[in-house]
């Protein structure tokens, strides 16, 4: 194993503990299954399930010009952001280019919290450091700016019983924060940032805290969850179900060679906006026409799962290739996302998808791919 | 992990059963138990022939496809249909149910660089 991929979060031990299966991923070593990638994927679906995020990057903008200065680098507006709220934004390249896609918070009202993915960290904090206001124009030198990743741990839980488990948690008389919110808790001394937000479609939360107290933490919520089902959750069951709404991965479905219209994010993207990086470009896109969309699909018949890479037929001819693929085991049938040209993808059209040299048909779905019941 | 005395292994953790010339031929348990949530067996046609080592099937798992391996040159005789609509026999019962082809071979002799139970055991840790 490369030394690139040798990082472990606070909770590595954690996992082994409960006999997960580690494998690397975005330089980390982390768990993409602990029983069962199904199991773990249903207990999400229909009861509570945890993911440790501790790889996830945390990024700390402050200062009176801190929010006016991100909203040159981002793409939603950070103007309409009020303070205990977060909103799903790009960082894109001069050309528009994906360099990632992220949650802001807003902590305070001149602070503000960027959850980057793992593989990005340095990137992204590279990427705005360069683009701090400089000290040429001294109205504008007052952001600072820290990468305090490290710091960090952080818990996605998800799940249609995060009600109970937040009340078992905390008591009855806090509530959860309301969709999108963030506000600070208390959970045995150990200060929480924890935001109604997630990546899996179903009610949950995601919870930021020192990287000290990770393990108590964890193991507390595993066992509030306990009489509800609770099963801690890996990459494996990350990726299944955010796939079934259509939600993208970072170095699969975007990169720098897309940018959020093609991807079909437009909803993130503020264009009305007077400036923000990738913006000109962005509009050129959007006058010219699209020249390819991301499509969510479905196999339409018995077929192997669909996987990343393999090859897409439009009328007999290849039109690219998965971004994404895989079995949903919500549906019992192949899905999976690519990037097709023209003419336009829509929903209804007959595809087919190679695997192992064997055409299958599919048909191209709206997003999303799972509606729950 | 469960490593029946009776069967031979590969090692690529096919299990064969010897049934007169012919080999029935499934993964082991601890194959399985790697796996996980088997989701899709692509099966061999019955009467075609295989090199020894030819990739003759393929078990997949939510996360990866796992090529399976001709334990012995021979022509496929059976190919087990129960999978096709419930793969997760393979999970359930590796040894049994699960098992995936079977195979008559050319030269029986061929099983001889196969491992024994005590062998795969080591093999395993």
């Amino acid at each position: 194993m490369s030394a690139a991929a040798s990082k472990t979060t606070p909770l590595y031990d954690q996992h082994l503990k409960l006999g997960a299966k580690i494998i690397p991923f975005g330089g980390w070593l982390m768990p993409v299954q602990y029983s069962s990638i199904m199991e773990e994927h249903l207990a999400v679906r229909n009861a509570v399930g945890m993911f440790d995020i501790s790889h996830m990057g945390e990024l700390v903008a402050s200062g009176p010009r801190a929010g006016e200065w991100l909203n040159t680098m981002l793409t939603n507006n950070v103007a309409k952001l009020e303070v205990g709220t977060g909103q799903y934004t790009f960082l894109l390249n001069d050309e528009a280019g994906i360099i990632d896609d992220l949650i802001l918070y807003r902590i305070e009202d001149e602070k503000f919290l960027l959850v980057v993915n793992a593989s990005r960290i340095e990137d992204d904090f590279e990427w705005l450091r360069a683009h701090l206001p400089g000290s040429a124009t001294p109205a504008t030198a007052e952001v600072r700016l820290e990468n305090q990743s490290d710091r960090y741990a952080g818990l996605a839980v998800q799940g249609p019983k995060i009600g109970e488990l937040f009340a078992a948690l905390f008591g009855e008389g806090k509530e959860l924060p309301a969709r999108n919110q963030i506000a600070q808790f208390d959970l045995g001394g150990t200060k929480l940032w924890i935001a109604r937000t997630g990546y899996t479609g179903e009610d949950g939360i995601e919870l930021f805290f020192p990287a000290a107290d990770a393990a108590p933490v964890w193991n507390q919520i595993l066992e509030n969850g306990k009489s509800l089902g609770i099963r801690p959750c890996g990459l494996g069951a990350r990726d299944t179900l955010r796939l079934e709404m259509c939600y993208p991965l970072n170095g699969s479905d975007l990169s720098p060679e897309h940018h959020p219209l093609e991807a079909g994010l437009g909803f993130f993207v503020d264009l009305t906006k007077p400036q923000f990086t990738g913006r000109e470009k962005l509009l050129r896109e959007k006058r010219a026409g699209l020249s390819r969309r991301l499509v969510p699909f479905r196999m339409k018949g018995k077929s192997p799962p669909p996987r990343p890479h393999y090859k897409v037929f439009r009328d007999g001819e290849a039109a690219g290739e998965l971004t994404s693929g895989t079995l949903s085991p919500s549906l019992n049938y192949g899905i999976g996302m690519a990037y097709l040209t023209t003419p336009a993808p829509k929903p209804g059209e007959e595809i087919e998808i190679e695997i192992r040299g064997q055409k299958f048909p599919a048909v191209i779905e709206k997003k999303p791919l799972y509606k729950k019941p | 992990m469960n490593v029946p005395e009776d069967l031979l292994y590969t090692e690529s953790h096919e299990w064969v059963r010897r049934e007169g010339d012919q080999i029935r031929v499934g993964i082991t348990d601890h194959a399985q138990a790697e796996l996980t949530d088997v989701v899709y067996v692509e099966l061999p046609k019955t009467g075609a022939s295989y090199e020894a080592r030819g990739t003759i099937a393929v078990v997949e798992s939510v996360k990866a496809a796992s090529d399976i391996y001709a334990p012995a040159k021979g022509t496929v005789t059976e190919a087990n249909k129960a999978l096709e609509s419930n793969p997760a026999l393979i999970n359930t019962d590796p040894y049994g149910e699960g098992w995936i082809f079977v195979l008559k071979i050319d030269d029986p002799s061929a099983l001889a660089g196969l491992k024994d139970a005590a062998a795969y055991k080591t093999a395993i840790g």
